[in-house]
């Protein structure tokens, strides 16, 4: 089992090479100047100069390569090109709110979906199987963002029973922290809940099929340790991929949700940049956000070992 | 029902759903089971003997199939219509199964040691800690080398022969009173098939137990049973104990499984390995159509324009030895 | 025994959509859907009024009978936005799906048929895809002026490694079997292998696929307009119309709640689609999503 977890451990860094190799190229073979983009519309020719040596973009390809590495190795994202502040100090200061609104929606996500997933496939072709279909049908169509600002339409103008936006920080009191993060986690979580409880219903459907369910079912147990351990255990790797695929469902998510929500993270952070064009916030963002998103992926491709125990390869 | 009749079919009906119609799988079916007696129910793959099993338990997918109509009466009960809650009390505890594919009939991902303990728990009420030394009894009971250190594996990491070994270990644990088999031995290779089938009798005579051997294999019948059904398309077309039905075959499929028998010396030229039942000519019956006359007798030599319109009364031939059919020379 | 009960029709082999329909209501409903909102991309622009003109006096006016989805802070017609912002994503997301599919079956045959491209062009692939897509569509236009070209482009590199993993199993699927093997032996050319035998059984999948990506492309770019990083502001885009309307949503909730509804409405047509054509075609790919 060691063996395969320092293997996965060892697979996600040319994955991680590659998103930092990207971010790199993309400024460099991106059509037309980029200083002079970035610079905006109305700049004069020093000012996109200053910009382009900012970058780096004056000096020779190898050389911006070998230095943005050793820079990238030691943990230096550069510097905003507005703001002069380090990348990796603009992004720590906004990091809690995201932290928050992901992890608290990732969890959320799946003690909720799981569950209905498991129930539609108990209760296949039942009404509660079509009313689970039907959410997971309608949760894959409709936007973050649309959704947003139905739940803010009805449970903070019209009903006030939460805030409209903005985010407490969990120092100033768990109540309001919690308040605050209700609407965002619905709005980011509901495409997430469709893809989990759809994919839940499909793998259960599937292992309840199986020889060894019949097996169970003739030891006289009872339907919900059947369904919960019997079956769930077994269909459990597929869900786990899912969840894990859909990470990336969640952070494209948390930058919309964030702007709708006025939430000061990571995700507002990113569309002040692009608006702004600061290339440099952005490129720092999108490692972070990669290297999060690997992370969590190969916290999951370790779980398989434990739910697996064919899996010790 | 007498005072050894443990298990009592009459009539039994178990019908499918499918889009091609509704398929009579068991289409009236009667036999009874006596205790500690081992009960041989033969036929070709289709002729509803698997479902019988199923139906005995209540195991038929509720989403396409049902019992249509009958009885099965065990310990007073009518387990064709009692309540699903009493059903689950009785699987594993009373009556146990154990299937063909000791392969997939196993929980990949839980432990052998658990899903032997589960049933004991779920039935017998005891802790996880004497459940669990109960499965290690049992283990040792069905001749697992190490038993101790099997009950913390994975079936993956066990071999056919054992998988099955752990089945019959998890079936017999809570003391049932049958045992359905269902052809318990087809999967395992035929040095494998001789010591299960073996250690099941061993088990019989310790234990009292009545079985049910599902087989479409004439020899593991000869072997095994005392009593023998044969079924064809859903109905059961003769019945005898086993020395009977081998001495005086009298339904004509009866001898045409017989005739499909390997002998002794083409056996040995085989391998070892006993061929399935080779085909006797022609089709089995649509289940769909309700069947006029004899279901046999579009493959029988001997059918006349009776058999083909009216079905065949119940004959019997003396001795616990009935049959099926206008022809038999009873 | 129980083959009884497995004992259902299995769906054709071939790709036959006019059989398709007829035994899918999935697919109808959804073909329907989009039919419909297609032709009102398509001709709706002729018989509604100019979706840029500006009347400060009709400002922020609820639906009614005048102005059937309200107006704007600008007294801009929501209705004919509406209307016209279905051709933004109509375009995008049916562009987004064709080039990516092109694309993307391209990359997946060579990497499933040539071995030795395989590894690198995965790799890329991994790399792309745990970049979140509205991410890296962001990051490409941070660094490119605005427009619909580039927000395609923007688009299809993170929508294109989907497809390629999908017809790249296919191909190495049907690698192994014994008759590709054996055409192999037999010294058949490689490009005609493709063509004859690998093209042929991509197709059910990549069709599915792509019908996804267009839907994903669709909420994309929506989201990419909201953001400020989609098309530029002064073209009514769904994405544009949500995004403008936020000041005053609490006034005038219209123009966020009716082109959101068409935009969850023409996502719902394409995954509907998308989900008939798989149960029928490919219902190895149903049981992975």
């Amino acid at each position: 089992m060691t063996a395969y977890i320092v293997r996965r451990i060892f697979a996600v860094l040319p994955v991680m090479a590659v998103v930092a190799l990207f971010v790199f190229f993309l400024l460099r073979f991106a059509p037309g100047d980029p200083a002079a983009i970035i610079a905006g519309e109305d700049a004069t020719n020093e000012a996109i100069e200053a910009v382009r040596a900012k970058l780096g973009l004056d000096r020779p390809m190898v050389e911006q390569f070998a230095f943005w590495i050793w820079r990238l190795l030691h943990g230096d994202l550069g510097v905003s090109i507005f703001s002069n502040l380090p990348v990796t100090r603009l992004i720590a200061q906004r990091l809690e709110p995201t932290a928050a609104l992901t992890l608290a929606t990732l969890f959320v996500s799946v003690a909720m979906a799981v569950p209905i997933g498991v129930v539609a496939a108990w209760k296949a072709r039942k009404i509660a199987d079509r009313l689970v279909m039907g959410f997971a049908v309608m949760g894959f169509a409709v936007p973050t963002f649309v959704l947003a600002y139905v739940l803010i339409y009805f449970f903070a103008v019209r009903w006030q029973m939460l805030p409209v936006q903005g985010y407490n920080p969990i120092g100033q009191g768990f109540g309001p922290f919690v308040e605050s993060l209700i609407l965002p986690s619905l709005a980011l979580g509901i495409t997430y809940m469709a893809l989990i409880a759809r994919i839940t219903r499909a793998s259960m459907l599937e292992v309840l099929q199986q020889d060894y369910i019949r097996t169970a079912n003739a030891k006289g147990l009872a339907t919900d340790r059947v369904l919960l351990l019997h079956a769930l255990k077994n269909a459990a790797v597929p869900i786990v991929t899912v969840i894990g695929i859909g990470i990336a469902l969640l952070i494209s998510g948390v930058v919309i949700t964030e702007t709708v929500f006025n939430i000061p993270g990571l995700g507002r952070l990113t569309v002040d940049a692009v608006l702004k064009r600061d290339y440099p916030i952005v490129q720092g963002l999108i490692l972070v956000f990669a290297a999060a998103k690997v992370f969590l992926n190969l916290l999951i491709d370790i779980s398989y070992a434990f739910l697996d125990p064919r899996i010790r390869y | 029902m007498s005072a050894a009749t443990l298990l009592e079919v009459r009539d039994l009906h178990t019908q499918f759903n499918t889009l091609d119609g509704v398929v009579r799988a068991v289409d009236g079916v009667s036999f009874d089971l006596a205790r500690g007696e081992t009960l041989g129910i033969v036929g070709e793959s289709g002729c509803g003997k698997s479902v019988t099993a199923l139906s005995i338990l209540r195991l038929i997918p509720p989403e396409t199939g049902r019992i249509a109509s009958g009885s099965i009466h065990f310990e007073g009960h009518d387990l064709a219509t009692l309540p699903e809650d009493e059903m689950k009390r009785l699987r594993g505890h009373r009556i146990s199964m154990i299937f063909q594919e000791p392969m997939t009939s196993l929980n990949p991902v839980l432990t052998v040691g658990t899903q032997i303990a589960e049933n004991v728990v779920r039935h017998l009420g005891v802790s996880w800690k004497a459940a669990r030394e109960r499965a290690f009894e049992m283990l040792d009971l069905v001749r697992i080398a190490d038993a101790r250190r099997r009950l913390d594996e994975y079936p993956h990491q066990l071999s056919g022969g054992m998988r099955q070994r752990v089945m019959i270990a998890m079936a017999l644990s809570c003391d049932p009173q049958v045992l359905i088999a269902d052809e318990p031995t087809t999967a395992l290779d035929v040095t494998i098939q001789a010591q299960i089938l073996d250690l099941m009798l061993e088990l019989k005579e310790k234990t009292g137990t009545a079985i049910v051997l599902i087989t479409h294999d004439l020899g593991v019948v000869a072997e095994t049973a005392e009593r023998v059904v044969v079924m064809y398309a859903g109905r059961k077309v003769e019945e005898a104990p086993v020395m009977a039905l081998f001495e005086r075959p009298l339904h004509p499929y009866t001898r045409g499984l017989m005739a499909a028998i390997p002998r002794l010396d083409v056996d040995a030229e085989s391998g070892g390995r006993r061929p399935r039942l080779q085909e006797i000519p022609g089709l089995v019956p649509r289940l769909t159509q309700p069947i006029v006359g004899c279901a046999f007798a579009s493959r029988c030599g001997l059918a006349t324009d009776r058999c083909r319109a009216e079905a065949p009364p119940v004959v019997d031939a003396g001795g616990g030895h009935t049959v099926a059919c206008w022809e038999a020379r009873v | 025994m129980v083959a009884v009960t497995d004992d259902l029709p299995l769906p054709p082999r071939r790709f036959s959509l006019g059989a398709a329909i007829r035994r899918n209501p999935t697919i109808t409903f959804g073909a329907v859907l989009l039919t419909v909102l297609v032709l009102l991309a398509l001709f709706g622009p002729l018989f509604v009024g100019d979706p840029l003109k500006i009347a400060p006096v009709n400002r922020l006016r609820p639906p009614s009978e005048r102005w059937w989805f309200g107006t704007d802070q600008f007294g801009r017609d929501v209705f004919s936005r509406t209307i016209y912002g279905s051709r933004v994503s109509l375009i995008v997301g049916l562009s987004v799906a064709a080039i990516s599919s092109v694309l993307g079956l391209a990359l997946g045959l060579a990497c499933g048929y040539f071995r030795a491209m395989d590894g690198f062009v995965m790799r890329i692939m991994d790399g792309v895809m745990a970049i979140p897509s509205i991410l890296l569509a962001i990051a490409l236009i941070t660094l490119t002026r605005p427009g619909l070209g580039i927000v395609i482009v923007a688009i299809v590199i993170p929508e294109v490694p989907r497809i390629v993993r999908v017809v790249r199993a296919v191909v190495l699927s049907i690698r192994s079997q014994p008759y590709i093997e054996s055409a192999v032996a037999g010294g058949t050319r490689n490009i005609k292998l493709l063509w004859r035998h690998v093209l042929p059984n991509t197709l059910a999948p990549l069709i599915v696929q792509s019908t996804y990506v267009c839907a994903s492309a669709m909420l994309i770019e929506a989201g990419l307009s909201f953001l400020g990083a989609g098309v530029p502001p002064e073209v009514p885009s769904w994405g544009n119309i949500i995004a403008q309307g936020r000041t005053f949503f609490q006034i005038a909730p219209w123009s966020i709640l009716i082109p959101g509804a068409f935009l969850a409405t023409t996502v719902l047509a394409v995954n509907l689609l998308g989900d008939g054509l798989r149960d029928r075609l490919d219902p190895r790919l149903a049981r992975r999503l």
